[in-house]
């Protein structure tokens, strides 16, 4: 299942500068696509990506994720000083675990930062940072359902 | 005890809370000072040196040694985040029992207060582009008490563990803090206090969290054999153990253990002591639900049982295991680093010089340094003569 993909949008986060590794992740997020890594040789799933798998030190391989997922834990940010997140107060900040097990940091969006559980089913879309890259960020998966 | 069992024969503090007199060199420079009179050691006695701070050299130890004008034969900057002297414990204790170094100085030096301003916990790092494990996190938004604030939930959302739970902590070491005349905030405060204050991150409110400070301490080691000749009684290195689970908060592989669960209870072998045997906790308090993982990862009760452990009232002044006695993280110092307090203040109390925060008779004391995101954990268990 693809991701949405927001394109267009003014991007005012922090830039990111990927190496090899890391662009084809953010290259994949533009094509709406989520990976993760899984080791072809112990089948140790990780995230976020390296040139190793940090069960077995093989040498490790991309799969495509399904994109969805549970809040492990988060937390509701009220309080920060840097721009641009001083202009988003309240949001939400969570450990989502993919249906694949291996665990992703991102915004919970789409929903009232109140109404974020643990547990709380959400899944992945992705917004458009420049350089043909996209970060992947997360919503209620009822947000889908109500289009 | 043996000749080269590893002691801790001198402790200096500079002046905190509030510094803007000193820069972090100077707090290194009055602490060390400080900790040379406490020991009555000439600085020229100092053959190893080990430090870590939040400075823009990555070569902090060495830089700080050719200031210092310390011709070391034993050097290490191992840096660990807030529990960096824990793990220079370690490491300073092995080195004197190998005979690597006959006397070893640690120092710490921050102004974070005075140079920086109150954002470490709130501020994010103000990174403009970044590249690796950051690209992954950075764009999120996630500032440091924001990393707490998830593993406060998910302990909540396990084992019931409830906001009034956590502010018993606070509560507890600001009393201590109300006995410290540097302590940064010393009014008394009681959980309604904490759970009124505002919210920085769910579930953690303001008075969870560590003051931001200036300040800086050293402490020196040396042989048992040594130390007889100098002025205080000393402390001994019982045992030091420490441990990694992961740097970034995204890597925790279990969002309610820490490092701790390794380390500590090897600390604890090492030393040949039952959790039943100390008598005070030096825990690194940068937010409340910091202590409560510590305390359950330590055994001194079970995992999720943190929560009822505290309400008993065993950390407060009195109790059985009176924790953060100097006024702690939460009310008293943190300049960024906070784990050479930790060994200060055990020191403080094992030598009896803790005045109305004296715990009676400490035999045993056990200091925990977390460093990161409850990362990397360092352990020490002291003991007095």
């Amino acid at each position: 299942m693809a991701m949405e993909v927001v394109r267009g949008r003014e991007w005012k986060r922090v830039q990111i500068a990927p190496g090899a590794l890391d662009r084809a992740f953010f290259e994949a997020a533009a094509r709406g696509e989520l990976l993760y890594q899984r080791c072809p040789a112990c089948g140790h799933g990780q995230f976020y990506p390296r040139l190793l798998c940090t069960a077995c030190g093989a040498d490790t391989a991309w799969v495509k994720a399904s994109g969805r997922g549970v809040v492990h834990t988060f937390t509701i940010v009220r309080q920060n000083g840097q721009a641009p997140f001083k202009d988003e107060l309240p949001y939400a900040v969570a450990m989502v675990e993919l249906d694949e097990g291996v665990r992703m940091m991102g915004n919970v969006t789409g929903c009232p930062v109140e109404s974020v559980r643990v547990g709380m089913a959400v899944e992945a879309y992705a917004v458009e940072c420049g350089d043909g890259l996209a970060v992947p960020f997360w919503r209620p998966v009822e947000h889908a359902a109500r289009k | 005890m043996k000749a080269r069992d590893p002691v801790i024969v001198g402790v200096g503090l500079s002046d905190a809370p509030r510094a803007p007199h000193l820069d972090s060199t100077g707090h290194h420079v009055q602490a060390i000072r400080r900790a040379l009179a406490d020991a009555a050691l000439e600085k020229r006695a100092i053959d190893g040196y080990l430090c870590a701070g939040m400075g823009a050299s990555p070569a902090e130890a060495v830089s700080m040694a050719e200031y210092l004008g310390i011709d070391h034969r034993y050097v290490d900057g191992t840096m660990t985040g807030g529990s960096s002297f824990e793990f220079h414990v370690q490491h300073a204790a092995a080195a004197i029992r190998e005979g690597l170094c006959e006397t070893v100085l640690v120092s710490y030096g921050s102004d974070f207060l005075s140079r920086r301003g109150r954002t470490l916990g709130t501020g994010g790092f103000g990174l403009s582009r970044v590249s690796g494990a950051d690209m992954y996190s950075a764009p999120y938004g996630l500032p440091i008490v924001g990393g707490y604030a998830m593993v406060a939930r998910r302990h909540m959302h396990e084992f019931g563990t409830t906001s009034e739970q956590l502010a018993e902590i606070a509560v507890g070491v600001r009393e201590f803090a109300g006995l410290n005349p540097n302590a940064m905030y010393r009014e008394p405060i009681a959980v309604a206090d904490v759970l009124a204050s505002r919210m920085i991150a769910d579930p953690l409110h303001l008075l969870d969290c560590c003051v931001v400070t200036d300040g800086g301490g050293a402490f020196l080691m040396t042989t048992a054999e040594r130390a007889r000749d100098l002025r205080k009684p000393a402390v001994r290195v019982l045992g030091a153990a420490g441990a990694q689970t992961h740097w970034n908060i995204s890597q925790m592989p279990d969002y309610t253990t820490s490092a701790g669960a390794t380390c500590i209870p090897e600390a604890f072998a090492r030393a040949a002591v039952h959790p039943n045997d100390v008598d005070t906790l030096q825990f690194y308090d940068s937010f409340t639900i910091t202590v409560l993982v510590l305390l359950e990862d330590a055994g001194f009760c079970k995992k999720g049982e943190g929560g009822a452990y505290v309400e008993q009232g065993h950390l407060r002044r009195g109790g059985r295991r009176p924790l953060n006695t100097d006024g702690g993280g939460l009310s008293a110092c943190h300049s960024g680093m906070r784990g050479l307090f930790l060994i200060a203040e055990a020191v403080r109390q094992l030598r009896g010089e803790a005045g109305a925060a004296q715990v009676p008779d400490a035999r045993i004391a056990l200091a925990v340094g977390s460093g990161g995101w409850l990362s990397c954990i360092g352990a020490v268990v002291l003991g007095r003569e």
